[in-house]
């Protein structure tokens, strides 16, 4: 390479171009090099060592109608484009007017400047709006990944609010659907912690819009408020005065979710159009988010309603006994399935005495749990008219044969208790297709009571006949279910329990207070399982008061 | 701010050897009229929990372990110690609707021992919060549920035993999934919470009033960063033993029949009982993997040792044990080096005996 660069090694052109390259094809003249850079599309302004053009092309002059050789380039507004400070070789933006240009600077030799001119309006403005395009994006995934997580009301409430309040306003409020008389309502202002409060409906009526979106039909716009006509409670203390109120409805999938109040301070700026398209976008995910979530709350109080009647029953001590229990659901999320025990007291003052029960209906679940609930309420009602437990099991079986239900079959043990002399207590049993209890004494001896009977539901008869057992003081009585000694498990995984280990367990827990031996046997058979999960477990155990 | 005659003074340490007594004798009338007088006393219910029953508590484990006292009566100890702390609580809380927040109380999936949680619930229920506790041994798909309906701002989770990581590491990851902040406690999680840390927790406390100062007003205070997914578990040695632990302990059985002659002459129950040690230090082993910490299964080798020698099972068992997976754990070097340091704690521990 034999070109002469200039000193600060910027490409050669024009100057020195024409000579050097021997041998190549003549190289253009000065003055079709002029005509070429005339028809360049980037405006090209040269001027001399003292600052004054020496040459505009056709383009620059478009972009800066006041350049023309012969007059100094920093005249009139041209000053802010070609700053002498503007290193070589650099590319600015810089505002002109409506335009935003790309302006370079090149030097040639010692004597010319050239500056280059490119219009960038349309550039820029494209970039810009997809920078916030993409920030609108990402705030719109991230609240989608937010609101997504929670099925609670109250939660994704403030999560709406933080979301807002770091990205759409200064401080941002959720206004629920309102009860009969109050409305909850959340607020977020940046750097706070979060507000929770109640509104009266009728205050709600006083802010333009609220009313209507809280109603949540029909469908109403985004409204803007007069900050001057907000009452006090919109705003939190000390916000000072609000420059812009937007009141946006929470449209929920056919419930209403509420509203969402944004206000920016004064001095801030307005919401534009774009802004208030996000804000509609994002208030429609959050309303879907709270009306989800209102749905479920409403849907898991009527759930919990109807199974509390399912769950076993807080477990009395009757005369000179303790009671108790442990069921464990195969169903995990709302712990229902189809064992299930209950203890009959005699009305206080009335013939008879403590009746216990323990029983698993056919399948798991809920369908199972509802014919478990059907029973232990069939046998309090047949109670009214027979306590002796050898004639309320055949009742019971009529009752279940009439039972509508498809598979209404049925094991139980049924008992009756009575305190006896001593300390003592006696159990009288009926086992009706179900495994027989188990007697825990007090030297640590396990027995099987022998009583055995037909399962229920099934045949037109269930004849049972009656054992009964005496317990010395500290001595267990134990009834459980077929979940308890056919689980699977062990330390090789697919072992059955059985009844040997059952009786092997039971028998560790002489003198241990009745509670103690529950947990203890429902423990064994957990970590028996080893997480895994297959059936309905239940236990319950009568002790005779040690 | 105090209750007349109230003093959170009284030292409580004179009464711990008496009220250990009564429930070692599973005496519920005399253990509940000791607390409930105290609490006449002037003493505070918080003391009472954390000074009196939860050293008791301790001293009980102890105890067990030392084969000085039968299960039955650490049971039953347990089961009175229960029965106490209900009627403190019933006593001393009921003023008025609580006026801080919403707390979930729970223990891991497969959990049983809860009365540390137990007490947890209680002293942040003195301290005017409103406490769900849901028991021993919640499966996390319940406890989610109850986190849908109630929205509380904090879980605490309850682990006692390091076996039960796994599973509170799943619980704790789906709690915050939900948006729900998870403090951690017990003493699963390590000594110094380094396990809460390592899966993620966003607190967690030593001890049950520790854990009651962090929750302020303001909310919890948090780890400073979330944790990752632990980077170890990606060469799945936990997942590989985890899916070969029905295979690899009847194995371990026969190898050990093999390598402790002794064995030979056990009957089922005993059989049973040395599948189940088995089963232990293998769920120990898949757990000190879980969260890479050979410490962990050290400490429960060395633990292990004093159990079985307070038993009078000769030290050369555990020892035979962990060599038995050693040798079946041929793929899994991390396995085999917290196996070897185990060996080694085995050994320590048997030249205690020998000496």
């Amino acid at each position: 390479m034999t070109t002469a660069r200039p000193a600060n090694g910027t490409a050669g052109t024009v100057g020195v171009a024409a000579g050097d390259l021997a041998g190549t094809p003549a190289a253009p003249d000065g003055r079709l090099l002029r005509a070429i850079v005339e028809a360049c599309g980037e405006g090209v302004v040269v001027c001399d060592a003292g600052g004054v053009v020496v040459m505009v092309n056709a383009a620059a002059a478009g972009l800066m109608p006041g350049l023309a050789p012969g007059r100094p380039l920093t005249s009139g507004a041209a000053g802010a484009l070609f700053r002498p400070d503007h290193p070589e070789g650099d590319s600015r933006r810089v505002d002109h007017g409506r335009r935003r240009l790309l302006v370079r600077r090149e030097s040639f030799g010692v004597a010319h400047r050239a500056w280059y001119l490119r219009d960038v309006t349309a550039e820029s403005a494209r970039t810009g709006a997809l920078l916030a395009e993409r920030h609108r994006t990402r705030f719109l995934m991230e609240a989608g990944r937010r609101l997504s997580a929670s099925l609670n009301t109250r939660r994704c409430a403030r999560v709406t609010v933080e979301l807002a309040a770091a990205s759409l306003a200064d401080t941002a409020m959720v206004v629920l659907p309102p009860g009969r008389r109050q409305a909850g309502w959340v607020r977020a202002t940046g750097g706070r912690p979060l507000q929770e409060g109640t509104v009266g409906t009728a205050a709600t009526a006083s802010v333009p819009g609220l009313a209507e979106a809280l109603a949540g039909f029909p469908p109403v716009p985004s409204r803007w408020l007069d900050p001057a006509q907000v009452p006090g409670w919109l705003l939190p203390e000390g916000f000072g005065p609000a420059g812009h109120l937007l009141v946006t409805p929470l449209p929920g999938n056919g419930v209403p979710a509420g509203a969402l109040v944004l206000a920016r301070r004064e001095g801030g700026s307005s919401f534009d159009e774009e802004g208030e398209t996000l804000v509609r976008v994002f208030a429609s995910r959050a309303g879907a988010a709270i009306s989800a979530a209102a749905l479920y709350q409403e849907q898991s109080a009527t759930n919990a309603i109807l199974t509390a009647d399912l769950m076993p029953p807080e477990l009395p001590a009757p005369a000179g006994m303790e009671l108790a229990g442990s069921l464990r659901a195969a169903q995990q999320a709302a712990l229902i399935g189809g064992d299930f025990y209950d203890v009959y007291l005699p009305e206080p003052g009335g013939p008879g005495e403590p009746l216990v029960v323990l029983g698993d209906v056919c399948g798991k679940g809920a369908r199972a749990a509802v014919l478990a609930g059907q029973v232990r309420h069939c046998l309090r009602a047949l109670l009214l008219v027979e306590r002796r437990i050898e004639r309320l099991v055949p009742l019971l079986n009529r009752a279940l044969r009439a039972c509508p239900s498809p598979n209404p079959y049925v094991t139980l043990v049924l008992g009756a208790l009575r305190a006896g002399r001593d300390g003592h207590a006696r159990v009288d049993l009926v086992v009706a297709g179900h495994p027989a209890p188990l007697i825990l004494r007090r030297d640590g001896g396990v027995s099987e009571v022998g009583a055995r009977g037909p399962l229920l539901g099934a045949l037109p008869q269930a004849p049972v006949t009656p054992v009964s057992v005496d317990l010395a003081p500290g001595e267990v009585c134990l009834l459980y279910s077929d979940g308890i000694t056919e689980a699977f498990g062990g330390p090789g995984g697919r072992e059955m329990y059985g009844a040997r280990r059952l009786k092997d367990a039971l028998a560790t827990c002489a003198g241990m207070p009745v509670a103690a031996v529950v947990e203890r046997l429902e423990q064994i058979s957990t970590d028996w399982l080893g997480g895994a999960v297959q059936d309905d477990r239940a236990l319950l155990a009568v002790q005779a008061r040690p | 701010m105090t209750a007349p005659g109230a003093s959170a003074a009284v030292d409580v340490g004179d009464e711990r050897a008496a009220y250990l007594e009564l429930i070692g004798r599973a005496d519920e009338r005399g253990a509940v009229g000791l607390v409930l007088g105290l609490l006449e006393d002037g003493v505070a219910a918080e003391t009472l929990l954390l000074e009196l029953i939860a050293p008791a508590q301790r001293r009980v484990g102890e105890l067990w372990a030392a084969n000085r006292w039968s299960v039955a009566r650490e049971h039953g100890a347990t089961a009175v110690s229960e029965r106490a702390v209900a009627a403190i609580a019933t006593r001393a809380v009921g003023e008025g609707a609580p006026a801080r927040g919403r707390i979930t109380v729970a223990c891991t999936d497969g959990e049983y021992h809860a009365l540390p949680t137990r007490l947890l619930a209680e002293v942040l229920r003195l301290r005017g919060w409103h406490v769900d506790f849901l028991g021993a041994s919640v499966p996390g798909p319940h406890l989610i549920t109850h986190l849908h309906r109630t929205g509380p701002d904090v879980v605490a989770l309850g682990c006692a035993l390091a076996t039960r990581l796994p599973r509170a590491h799943a619980t704790l990851t789906a709690c915050q999934a939900v948006g729900v902040p998870v403090l951690a406690g017990g003493s699963g999680f390590g000594g110094d919470g380094r396990f809460a840390r390592l899966l993620g927790a966003d607190a967690w406390a030593p001890t049950a009033d520790a854990a009651a100062d962090l929750l302020t007003d303001e909310g919890l205070s948090v780890f400073p960063s979330p944790a990752e997914a632990p980077a170890h578990l990606s060469d799945e040695e936990y997942t590989h033993l985890t899916r070969r632990r029905g295979d690899l302990l009847p194995r371990a059985m026969t190898a050990l029949t093999r390598a402790y002659p002794p064995m030979a002459s056990y009957d089922a129950r005993r059989l049973d009982a040395t599948a189940e040690d088995l089963g232990h230090l293998l769920d120990f082993l898949s757990s000190a993997l879980y969260v890479d910490d050979t410490g962990l299964f050290a400490d429960f080798v060395g633990w292990t040792a004093g159990v079985l020698r307070a038993r009078r099972v000769p030290a050369g068992a555990l020892e035979a044990g962990l060599r038995v997976f050693h040798d079946e754990l041929r793929d899994f070097p991390r396995a085999r080096r917290i196996l070897t340091r185990g060996i080694g704690a085995a050994r320590d521990a048997g030249a205690d005996w020998e000496t």
